[in-house]
């Protein structure tokens, strides 16, 4: 068998959007190829129903994944490449897509296109889109020699409707066993999407002036909106939010379809950041602070009276 | 004990960045240790001091990386550094790169290699887990703490959806270096002095045991370009109710984002 093979993420039983997402691309890639597409499933989850997003084959490793594992992720993702002989593999740019993903491709022998945000093919092969210095540069990338594997950054391709099409499920035997063990697992305090992963972010910058008034007035918002809580850098530095809720060059990038950012003024690295999120709401009192260049919509004012009065009437559209 | 450290220059993060070719325009550009390599730094040399042990780093990158090696990681504590500055290692992809960095950390046996989770530039995040597969030796990435004892480590992680996982295994072994793990300490004056004398070793390609065929790049990054201006927004301005209702308007309504 040749042909695309999608590595297929799943939690708790179903599968991520991601699966979706890219099983959806490589229909049309392979469309254009005149190829298959096959799913690689690591972990156990009934895995034939990636059928109904288009998957004609399903390669499974089973057992426990629920604790990260790189070494057995990596060596399962291998073993299942040596079955499938895949001319092209797509991944989400998920953890495992960073960590386990490159010691694939360092197994391999062949090249990674990290965090694309679109493919396409061109000249009999597939082609990368992805950016480069956090967003102020992008630039095709293409594989050369061997087995080419990408990932790609959430939220870059629309969910395809799930069929009711079942796929066969082939299981791979993969015995690797990692001598690094998990001692300890604690669950996310919040329960909403990774700042990588979510379709709406609030984010908060430097004038929100205090750690209490970012928790009173940026994280009600995104409650109200089902959003994850970002920030800027200089409110980060300032205690006011958390580490990993760092937007930009050295924090996240981040790629959803609403950002609101509130008293953020848009410095290069901030933007870089978020500079692909579909509309962008900017908040500020500075009318000529640099977000409003990149603004969808751009409202210049008082953060600390829009935001309550913007979850005020969000929440009256129930 | 020994501890490696892997080091990238990269531009400042406030540098605005111009297309030149198949790359970017250097002129102008002021040139830093990748942010997240100056926390794998940091974590190198406290561990180092904790444990009495030489820490070494390892840089692929032209003659021009010296002097911000000597500034931002020779003068805060590290003893000495690699470089590896052939032309066929400045020009590969993250395998080739990988190859390098290995040869040269198995020259040195080092008990523990930190890196940074990604370096700013070019983003790829593939380099120390590479490492790690080339060289058989367990890799953590995105590491908010770590610490070791009697051959083995312990270090705290952030997997995907805001999970931490704590995780031990034995050494030598990868760490990537996530915000939050130190904060990088700046070198004192002395220090800057006395950086100026601490060795910097270029080993060739034939040198590591390496050349320019095997480590051969098979990813290539053409048509470089800026991303589109996005097209021109709409300011809000007025009276903060009916800007609120406006904006809600046009959320649900024009792009249909509520």
């Amino acid at each position: 068998m040749s042909g695309i093979l999608v590595v297929c993420e799943h939690e708790q039983g179903s599968f991520k959007k991601t699966a979706g997402e890219l099983l959806g691309k490589a229909v049309e890639l392979a469309r254009a190829l005149g190829t298959t597409v096959s799913a690689a499933v690591v972990g156990d989850v009934a895995a034939d129903a990636l059928g109904g997003w288009g998957a004609q084959q399903v390669y499974q490793v089973a057992g426990d994944f629920s604790s990260y594992s790189g070494t057995r992720t990596a060596a399962a993702l291998h073993a299942i490449a040596t079955a499938a002989a895949p001319d092209v593999i797509l991944a989400p740019a998920s953890y495992a897509g960073k960590d386990a993903l490159p010691r694939l491709v360092a197994r391999l022998g062949s090249g990674l296109g990290t965090e694309c945000t679109d493919l396409r093919v061109d000249g009999g092969v597939v082609v990368g889109r992805r950016p480069l210095y956090a967003g102020k540069a992008f630039a095709d990338v293409r594989v050369t020699r061997g087995v080419a594997v990408f990932s790609v950054r959430a939220n870059s391709f629309p969910v395809p409707a799930m069929g009711t099409g079942r796929a066969p499920v082939q299981t791979v035997a993969c015995t690797s066993v990692d001598p690094v063990v998990v001692v300890e697992r604690k669950a996310a305090e919040h329960k909403t999407a990774d700042l990588t992963e979510a379709e709406r972010i609030v984010s908060g910058g430097r004038s929100l002036k205090s750690a209490e008034s970012f928790d009173a007035v940026v994280r009600p918002l995104a409650a109200t909106l089902g959003a994850t809580v970002g920030a800027s850098r200089a409110a980060v530095d300032a205690g006011y939010a958390h580490h990993d809720e760092q937007v930009g060059q050295t924090g996240k990038t981040v790629n959803p379809t609403l950002y609101i950012a509130l008293g953020i003024s848009g410095a290069i690295q901030h933007l870089a950041g978020m500079r692909t999120s579909r509309v962008i709401v900017a908040v500020n009192k500075d009318a000529s602070a640099p977000i409003f260049e990149h603004a969808t919509y751009g409202v210049v004012g008082d953060l600390f009276e829009v935001a309550p009065k913007l979850a005020a009437a969000v929440a009256r559209l129930g | 004990m020994k501890i490696g450290v892997c080091v990238k220059i990269t531009p400042d993060t406030d540098t605005r960045i111009k297309i030149q070719g198949d790359g970017i325009d250097a002129n102008g550009i002021k040139w830093v240790v990748s942010p997240y390599d100056a926390l794998a730094v940091e974590e190198a040399i406290v561990t180092g001091e904790k444990h009495g042990a030489e820490v070494v780093s390892f840089t692929i990158g032209d003659e021009s990386t010296q002097a911000v090696l000597r500034g931002n990681v020779l003068a805060p504590g590290v003893a000495r550094s690699v470089v590896v500055s052939e032309a066929a290692a400045l020009k590969t992809d993250s395998l080739g790169r990988a190859r390098v960095l290995a040869a040269a950390i198995g020259r040195e046996a080092c008990d523990v290699v930190f890196c940074g989770k990604v370096g700013i530039d070019h983003d790829n995040a593939q380099v120390p887990a590479m490492v790690g597969e080339l060289l058989g030796w367990p890799v953590i990435s995105r590491v908010t703490t770590f610490s070791a004892e009697g051959g083995r480590f312990r270090a705290t992680r952030n997997v995907d959806g805001g999970v931490v996982e704590v995780v031990e295994g034995p050494l030598p072994a990868i760490m990537t270096a996530e915000r939050g793990l130190n904060t990088p300490r700046y070198a004192k004056l002395p220090q800057l002095t006395a950086a100026k004398k601490k060795p910097i070793d270029t080993p060739s390609l034939a040198d590591l045991g390496l050349s320019a065929d095997v480590i051969a790049p098979a990813v290539t990054m053409t048509a470089w370009d800026t991303p589109p201006p996005r097209p021109k927004g709409r300011i809000l301005q007025g009276d903060v109710d009916t800007v609120v209702d406006e904006l809600v308007r046009l959320l649900r309504e024009e792009a249909k984002v509520l």
